[in-house]
């Protein structure tokens, strides 16, 4: 288990105050100009040696995304945070947001400085007004002493700047957000280029969830030695993981990469309602990430590789649990829904394919269906998988292939139960 | 998803002082040029004084930011948190996503159906609320979850949910957060 000397979030839970003088005494903002001090490059290394990879899904890793950054300033760059975090089951960034702001806020300026950034985004979804007042008011702290702004005490011009959505989780999309920055739909761009050529306003920019900021001054400051001694090799650090659905305590917590599902769920979150064996499935990663059954769960190591291995994705690490009573067609039924909502419409396949496979769900899940319509959603899903722009349809796909992989007995089960009182 | 503008809409729309000047800001935000960044914000403050997004808003701020009208429809019609419609003078937002619905989110909306309206986006007979069932507010390990305004109200049961509801009613500021006694996201304690 992660020793409390070990986390980076002192203050996860809010029980002390989120204000600069709090979080200085928590070690935040502690030798943040001998950091720059030891120049771009330098922090970019520290960065990849961490092995850090980023903490809003895909897991691309941070320090060589940064060193796609263009090393000349013929045209600004842009860092842009995102914290748009709606993947159903996440809620570790609203943490951060409302009660360590200045983590993020220091991340924000090391990780600029380190691509020749002036200017940091931050993106923050629409839905969270409390957490965007608490950041602006960080923001505003850290400005006042100069710890950043025009002419601040680090010797590197810095500033941010607070941007919010109006409820899209598409805007999660790293060039999706950028239209959005821009003022349009957030439809996603395709790549290439991508946008450490061609970011918001056509400059060179770099899209990084809120964690992956925030966990870069502790790094940097305690050494990527350190961080990468937490977790497996390509899968080091720690991480804030989400618990959520049917455990006894859901929460929060900053745990070691690479523990087991069955600790984390046990030691931190009270447990599966009614115990281990109760257990039916579990979404390890965030809405997107296919489920796994029981079985598989008994053995899931939580990180990139382990996941991947176990048939899954490491995702957000939200981590949403379905004990035996949970109705396991409805929920995916119900994600199904969310992609169809969520849906920007630029890509056929999606915005038709997010309909149908919704649609097809819905019967499933009383068994008003045929057999042969289980295998048609299969297809379904594989002509919507890697057809389209972003990876909303991917996204969409994946958890109902799950379902059919796993629990395609169920889902034939309820076909035949239905066609049975039909015929009485 | 589909959205269209309300088919009845005012004549005019213009921004109050305070408000222009709060729109001012947000445009001063962003580089010389980029004016088009700050629409979001725009329609944003102009939901918070009208309730609800009006064509002549969205052509107030298409004239603001120098954008043509169909951009700034586009957008108030991309982002699902911009009201369409006139709604009740508080919105019960019920998220319904997973984490929710694993926990009882169904009851939470029967308790909104029961005391509000039959049918979401629906004022009530008195005006003062309406309620709309969300995709996931990102809350999920105090769920089940509503968002009321800017607070959110976790951990609920449906008795809790029908509280809040009316003291909302009643012009009160029932306190946010979780519930059941918990602070924010840590584990609960456990029950002496």
């Amino acid at each position: 288990m992660l020793q409390d000397k070990d986390r980076i979030f002192r203050n996860l839970y809010g029980f002390e105050a989120p204000d600069l003088a709090a979080a200085k005494k928590r070690g935040v903002w502690d030798g943040t100009k001998a950091i720059i001090a030891r120049g771009h490059e330098a922090i970019i290394d520290e960065v990849k040696q961490s092995g850090l990879r980023g903490r809003g899904g895909a897991g691309f890793p941070t320090g060589v995304k940064w060193g796609f950054m263009p090393k000349n300033e013929d045209v600004p760059h842009y860092l842009v945070v995102n914290a748009d975090e709606s993947e159903p089951g996440t809620c570790k960034d609203r943490d951060i947001l409302r009660f360590d702001p200045h983590v993020l806020i220091e991340g924000a300026l090391v990780a600029s400085f380190a691509m020749r950034a002036h200017t940091a985004f931050i993106y923050v979804r629409g839905e969270f007004i409390r957490e965007r007042q608490a950041l602006l008011r960080a923001v505003d702290e850290a400005r006042a002493v100069r710890l950043i702004g025009p002419n601040n005490i680090h010797g590197w011009d810095f500033d941010i700047i607070v941007h919010h959505g109006a409820g899209a989780y598409i805007c999660g999309e790293e060039t999706a957000m950028l239209e959005s920055l821009e003022g349009k739909k957030g439809q996603p761009r395709m790549k290439p280029p991508f946008p450490a050529a061609c970011g918001v306003y056509g400059c060179p920019t770099t899209v990084n969830n809120v964690e992956s900021i925030a966990v870069t001054p502790t790094i940097l400051r305690r050494g990527a030695d350190w961080f990468a001694s937490f977790g497996r090799p390509g899968n080091t650090g720690t991480k804030i993981f989400s618990i959520s659905g049917h455990v006894n305590k859901p929460c929060n917590v900053e745990e070691s990469m690479g523990i087991s599902l069955r600790e984390l769920i046990e030691k931190h979150a009270g447990g599966v309602r009614g115990g281990w064996d109760n257990l039916l499935a579990v979404i390890p990663g965030g809405a997107s990430t296919p489920l796994i059954p029981k079985a598989v769960c008994d053995g899931a190591i939580m990180d990139f590789d382990g996941l991947r291995d176990a048939g899954s994705s490491f995702g957000t690490a939200a981590v949403m649990v379905m004990d035996a009573s949970a109705d396991v067609v409805k929920t995916i039924a119900r994600l199904a829904h969310f992609y169809h909502h969520e849906s920007c419409g630029q890509c056929t396949p999606c915005r038709e394919g997010t309909g149908w496979m919704m649609r097809l769900l819905d019967r499933l899940a009383v068994g008003d269906a045929r057999v042969e319509e289980i295998d048609i959603l299969q297809q379904l899903t594989e002509q919507v998988e890697g057809h389209t722009i972003c990876a909303l349809g991917d996204a969409a796909a994946w958890p109902i292939q799950g379902l059919i992989r796993h629990f395609r007995p169920e889902l034939e089960r309820r076909i035949a139960a239905r066609q049975a009182e039909a015929a009485e | 998803m589909k959205r269209h503008l309300y088919h009845e809409q005012p004549d005019s729309f213009a921004f109050s002082e305070d408000n222009l000047a709060r729109v001012n800001a947000e445009i001063a935000k962003y580089p010389g040029g980029r004016q088009a960044s700050a629409v979001i914000a725009a329609l944003w403050i102009g939901q918070e004084q009208e309730g609800w997004v009006t064509r002549p808003m969205i052509e107030a701020v298409a004239a603001l930011l120098a954008m043509p009208d169909i951009r700034v429809l586009e957008v108030a019609t991309f982002y699902t948190m911009f009201r369409l419609a006139p709604a009740g003078k508080h919105v019960i937002q019920v998220c319904t996503c997973v984490p929710c619905c694993l926990n009882g989110s169904d009851d939470i909306v029967k308790a909104c159906k029961k005391h509000i309206a039959e049918t979401p986006h629906t004022v009530s007979a008195d005006g003062q609320l309406s309620w709309e069932e969300v995709e996931c507010l990102g809350a999920c390990v105090n769920a089940p979850v509503v968002q009321v305004d800017a607070d959110t109200f976790e951990d609920l049961t449906p008795e809790q949910a029908e509280k809040i509801i009316a003291a909302i009613r009643r012009g009160e500021s029932p306190a946010p957060g979780p519930q059941n006694g918990r602070h924010a996201s840590e584990p609960a304690k456990d029950k002496v």
